[in-house]
């Protein structure tokens, strides 16, 4: 069993895949979870411990602005884990209030340093890329075995 | 440990989260079930969760989809009815994936029926700049 980083963190097309495979997904909701567990957070994620920041730190400088940092401090935890990635390019998702640019180039970046399998897909537009877009992840997972 | 996951049924699937959360109840075992429009919310301990979610998926292998959840189902951080309505943070994603599961699963009934993989399509790409010259040389001269 692998563990397989998906981007979005938060997809479930991807996550359900990766377990479909026997893999571990690392997934955002994962990370939710622990903080969800820990006293003392009245909104997690949305309210960070005074750790958070320099978790965040570790990966992005003091100057980068607060939201990637934020994402990073439970990002960063999961890209270390990881030893192998599906990333997801262009996605409305990942841009806007749901998401963040800079996060998604840093993580991105991040990923393909630490030089471990990577595949990097667009969402289907229609059937016969969706049918690509499964074999592709499928293909890809059994390879890591 | 507790988990928690949502259970989501494709457009094209002829199951209806009531049939899932009969199943679970056909299951006994020590599952809370939250039925929405678009699945179930499941809550338990990790192991019995597993169990279930492995039960849950061969009802409709192609068109159950299954994604782990933070949050426990009605918590007041997440819940819309403590948080004075609204969608709760995360239904945008869920909504925005939905739209695009009837596909994922044609593709994964495809792959189920031991279908080749299809042909990859080559793209289009840009003429070279020197390509761009040639071509312009060959037009006007």
């Amino acid at each position: 069993m692998v563990k397989v980083m998906v981007y979005p963190p938060t997809s479930m097309i991807l996550a359900d895949l990766v377990e479909r495979k026997g893999h571990e997904a690392l997934v955002v909701s994962k990370e939710v979870r622990k903080k969800i567990v820990t006293p003392g957070l009245d909104s997690p994620p949305l309210n960070m411990t005074p750790e958070d920041p320099k978790k965040g730190l570790k990966y992005a400088a003091v100057d980068v602005p607060s939201g990637v940092r934020g994402r990073m401090a439970l990002l960063g935890p999961m890209i270390e884990e990881a030893e192998a990635a599906i990333v997801i390019r262009g996605d409305d998702c990942t841009l806007g209030c749901t998401g963040c640019a800079r996060t998604n180039e840093l993580v991105r970046f991040l990923l393909k340093t630490k030089r471990i399998p990577l595949i990097e897909l667009e969402y289907p537009g229609d059937e016969f890329q969706a049918k690509q877009f499964v074999f592709k992840i499928r293909e890809f997972l059994e390879g890591l075995n | 440990m507790k988990s928690t996951k949502y259970v989501v049924t494709s457009q094209d699937s002829d199951v209806l989260p009531s049939d899932i959360a009969l199943k679970i109840y056909e299951l006994g075992r020590e599952i809370n079930i939250k039925e929405t429009c678009f699945g179930v919310i499941i809550d338990g301990e990790e192991d019995d969760v597993e169990a279930t979610v492995k039960e849950i998926r061969a009802m409709d292998p192609s068109n159950i989809f299954i994604k782990d959840r933070g949050f426990p189902p009605g918590d007041p951080r997440r819940c819309r009815g403590h948080r004075g309505g609204g969608a709760r943070p995360g239904f945008y994603m869920l909504q925005h994936e939905s739209e695009i599961l009837p596909l994922i699963s044609r593709g994964l009934a495809a792959e189920a029926r031991g279908e080749e993989a299809p042909p990859e399509i080559g793209t289009k790409k840009r003429p070279s700049l020197e390509r761009l010259e040639e071509m312009i040389n060959e037009e006007f001269s």
